[in-house]
């Protein structure tokens, strides 16, 4: 496969506004070659603003875009060379799959252009569709279509605008897969943008969260789940359990009644909140663990490869707490008193 | 298989010719605008206010003509003709929008058909067969007491040539409806009177005021029907014709032409707010109503709507069959005589004008037009395409009369460059274009808006000139929308007098004006068959073109078909 056709990109410290609205506040990004990020935030994040400034849809107000070596800041989108998938596939209703995946191919032979439609049609697997209209196919192959009319001329960057958005959520995992599993072969420098985090880390090498028009972190899926560097990132990816603390006089944190150890001493700030992901919490552990205290469970949800439990601890009665546990160690449980560890290395603070 | 093989990559960026189409359209349509419409609306005002007071212009005439009892006659006139019509036409064609939309009568093609008739023809043509019916030789004279001629004569002509114009504002105010909303009515145990005040009424009420609006409008600058049975009762719209036309009093003319621009600015600027205010009435998630038969229901809408059929049948019925009498009343055998119009300058010359005005006014106006809602619709938002949003509603804010009135002020002044244009086919196609602009404008961009938004940014990125998307993509999608605009354009051209009896010349005379001359003549035979004769055309057109968008969609139904959901 032809890698070395790959191509980088750098976003450099893009400000756009609308009106009084900052949309995009100083964002900058580095892509590598082949590599597949997501921009992931909540609407009107400004991560589809982004994506619509790279690809010359909107014009940022200051700042540059360098795709390959070439700055492509004030060039008009049609000078950029990138394949884009927007949510509404744009698929046009009154042209065949054929002449869809055709249409940026002009200028070429009539026999090379329908070489590369059937080129296409090969590697997303819609061979026999090429007579049929947009309309007469499903969400899913609609999709397959616009992604082939998309990479049809070879651009060096893919932009994906929440390309699953529209598509039903059983047949969206397996879309994801082979969305992914395209772009690898392929090799191309992609962007996609979604509010969805189980498609972010399903597909993403890494992914940029993006919070008021400005990056929050931008890492791999698993350093953002395992360490994220805002209490924002950490909300907004998975779930967690929040508690706020003062800074004791030995530098350990005091929530209510009780001291917690944590990974190293504390300085600094004399209060934040503590943060700590459901499936850490340990509960009625086998041996002994650091930061084990005495609980009231309150619910226990079953959720088919895991169970949730929703419990107070005796010393912070009125503070749920979320832990998440295999459903295997659900016999371990008997009655409401229970024991939890919170242990030190998967407690994080915040300020 | 090499995927991303160079070949295919294409450097030279298509930009370039973007930017001409793009900017280019803008700025032809701005100086469309501002010569066709701006201009000549300044170039009224200005004649009006600072012109020459031997033409009766100035401020002093101003305020001489403003305060004299005979225009306060006038006007009292005027707003007593147009208020009464509009008070007649508007629940008539509330009961006739509600039978089609909103009950289950049958045959509603045929009485929609029926209807669109007065459309099709010049405002002349009712008051002619008016005139037939009811005149002192007319076949139901016995019936009534007076005369025809005066205030009746002239309420009865508007109230048939505007009742499609109200018909059609208050079918769309009543063609949606959320069914959800009548059956939360019904369950709660409203009757369906209630159910009738409390949504009908209350989603459709400002259609009727838009409708109470547009026909008091059309009245008022209205002079097609005073003219043929006025008699002494005259009008507002009339005096404006008879200064310009008939003394040469430009300056008079524009005086009372501002004044008929007010009722037609302050209800325009009222609708908007009312619009404005009533944006999401019909949400996305409503369920389309669909009317249950109920027969006492149905049979007393049937007898509405047949009994206005009738009338309306019975009018352009006399009107047809006048123009084949040989010599009313006293030799009633039939002949085409009236059709050889021997007896107006030119003869046929009048028809085949108006053919070739009609035929140019559409294709022309129907490419200009469309492109220009293309341009405005679908590129970035700017000052300029703002500019243009505005100046393409001023054309609907400004009656036909007004629209001549301005031309003759701004194309016959001799320091005007254009002022060869004055008295050509070619100013008359560029003032229809131009009156009849902002309709079929907004005909184009509904049908624009419903375009995906992303249609464009896939083009661009796939690097497709946008003229190339435009001929290739959008003009296929939206051709039943252009060959309406195309209709439209045709048949308006076809009927219009307000603003061409200002500027033909012999040599430009179109079939409308011919009529207004014939029966000013005292040649109502001659007028009656050359009315039927453009009544015959824009019909003919009409239908042909119908079923062009008829064969068309069939065509193309392996397309138009709803996508599956996903």
């Amino acid at each position: 496969m032809a890698l070395s056709h790959s191509v980088n990109m750098q976003v450099r410290n893009i400000h756009k506004g609308f009106g009084a609205f900052k949309a995009l506040d100083g964002v900058s990004l580095d892509i590598a070659a082949g590599e597949l990020v997501c921009l992931l935030g909540p609407s009107g994040c400004g991560k589809t603003t982004l994506l619509r400034c790279i690809a010359g849809l909107e014009r940022q107000d200051s700042g540059s875009i360098v795709i390959g070596a070439r700055d492509v800041s004030e060039l008009p989108p049609q000078a950029r060379d990138y394949g884009i998938l927007f949510q509404s596939y744009a698929l046009f209703p009154n042209l065949t799959v054929e002449q869809n995946i055709g249409y940026g191919l002009h200028g070429d032979g009539r026999a090379t252009i329908k070489a590369r439609v059937a080129e296409m049609l090969e590697l997303v697997g819609l061979l026999g569709s090429e007579k049929k209209y947009p309309g007469q196919l499903s969400g899913g192959q609609q999709q397959r279509v616009a992604l082939a009319r998309a990479l049809a001329p070879a651009p060096s960057l893919l932009l994906l605008d929440e390309p699953m958005s529209a598509l039903d959520a059983r047949v969206r995992e397996h879309l994801c897969g082979e969305l992914r599993e395209l772009q690898k072969r392929l090799g191309i420098t992609t962007l996609m943008v979604t509010h969805n985090q189980d498609e972010a880390m399903l597909m993403a090498d890494r992914i940029a969260v993006i919070n008021h028009g400005r990056v929050e972190q931008y890492a791999s899926p698993q350093e953002i789940y395992r360490s994220p560097a805002s209490p924002f990132v950490a909300e907004f990816v998975g779930q967690g359990n929040w508690l706020p603390f003062e800074r004791s006089t030995d530098g350990h944190a005091q929530v209510g009644d009780i001291s917690l150890r944590l990974p190293t001493l504390l300085s600094g700030d004399a209060r934040g909140r503590l943060f700590c992901r459901p499936e850490s919490v340990v509960v009625n552990p086998s041996v002994h663990e650091d930061n084990l205290f005495s609980a009231q469970m309150r619910e226990m949800t079953f959720l088919g490869n895991r169970c949730r439990l929703r419990f107070e601890l005796d010393a912070l009665p009125g503070h749920s707490l979320l832990a998440e546990l295999a459903p295997e160690a659900m016999p371990r449980l008997n009655g409401a008193d229970i024991w939890v560890a919170l242990p030190p290395r998967s407690l994080q603070v915040f300020a | 298989m090499n995927i991303a093989a160079a070949p295919y990559r294409r450097q030279a960026p298509a930009d370039l010719a973007d930017r001409l189409f793009v900017r280019g359209g803008q700025w032809l349509l701005l100086l469309l605008l501002m010569l066709t419409v701006l201009l000549p609306l300044l170039a009224m005002l200005w004649r009006g206010f600072a012109g020459d007071a031997s033409q009766g212009g100035g401020l002093t005439a101003a305020a001489t003509l403003y305060s004299s009892a005979n225009f306060r006659w006038l006007l009292g006139n005027s707003l007593k003709v147009s208020l009464t019509v509009a008070l007649i036409v508007v629940p008539l064609a509330y009961a006739f929008a509600y039978a089609l939309q909103r009950t289950c009568i049958v045959a509603k093609p045929l009485w929609r058909g029926i209807s669109l008739l007065p459309l099709l023809a010049p405002s002349m043509l009712p008051g002619i067969a008016l005139i037939y019916l009811f005149g002192n030789q007319g076949v139901l004279r016995g019936l009534i007491a007076d005369n025809i001629y005066g205030f009746w004569g002239i309420v009865i002509g508007q109230a048939i040539y505007t009742f499609p114009h109200a018909l059609m504002v208050l079918l769309s105010a009543l063609a949606l409806a959320d069914a959800r909303l009548f059956d939360a009515a019904s369950s709660m145990g409203a009757s369906p009177w209630r159910a009738f005040r409390s949504i009908t009424w209350s989603g459709s009420r400002q259609g009727v005021f838009a409708a109470l609006c547009l026909v008091f409008t059309l009245c008022i600058t209205d002079f097609g029907v005073p003219v043929v049975v006025g008699g002494d009762y005259q009008v507002l719209a009339l005096e404006a014709y008879k200064a310009v036309v008939g003394q040469q009093q430009f300056g008079r003319g524009a005086l009372i032409g501002l004044v008929l621009l007010l009722p037609a600015l302050l209800s325009f600027s009222v609708d908007l707010w009312l619009r404005r205010r009533q944006r999401d009435a019909m949400s996305g998630r409503a369920q389309v109503y669909h009317p249950q038969p109920s027969l006492n229901r149905d049979l007393a809408f049937l007898a509405i709507t047949v009994l206005i059929c009738l009338a309306l049948l019975g009018v352009f019925g006399m009107a047809i069959y006048s123009s084949l009498v040989k010599f009313w009343p006293y030799n009633l055998s039939l002949a085409l005589d009236h059709y050889a119009f021997s007896e107006l300058p030119g003869g046929w010359l009048a028809y085949r004008n108006s053919l070739l005005l009609a035929v140019c006014s559409a294709l022309f106006g129907s490419v200009v037009i469309f492109t220009g809602a293309y341009l405005i619709e679908k590129t970035r938002q700017t000052v300029l395409t703002q500019a243009l949003r505005l100046l393409s509603f001023v054309p609907m804010a400004v009656p036909g009369l007004v629209f001549g009135l301005g031309y003759v002020f701004f194309f016959n002044q001799p320091h005007n460059p254009l002022n060869g244009l004055y008295g050509t086919l070619t100013l008359l196609v560029l003032c229809t274009i131009a009156h009849f602009f902002t309709t079929a404008q907004m005909t184009a961009a509904a049908a624009l808006r419903q375009l995906d938004g992303e249609f464009e940014a896939a083009a661009l990125s796939l690097k497709v000139p946008l003229v190339r998307h435009f001929l290739r993509v959008t003009v296929p999608i939206c051709l039943p929308a252009l060959l309406d605009i195309i209709r439209y354009l045709f048949v308006s051209a076809m009927t219009t007098v307000s603003a061409a009896i200002f500027l033909y010349s012999p040599d430009s005379v179109l079939a409308a004006v011919a009529v207004l001359n014939m029966d000013d003549a005292g040649n109502v035979g001659g007028a009656a068959a050359m009315s039927t004769l453009i009544l015959l055309t824009s019909a003919g057109v009409s239908l042909l073109l119908a079923g062009l968008s008829h064969g068309l969609l069939r065509r193309s139904q392996a397309w138009r078909q709803p996508a599956p959901g996903h």
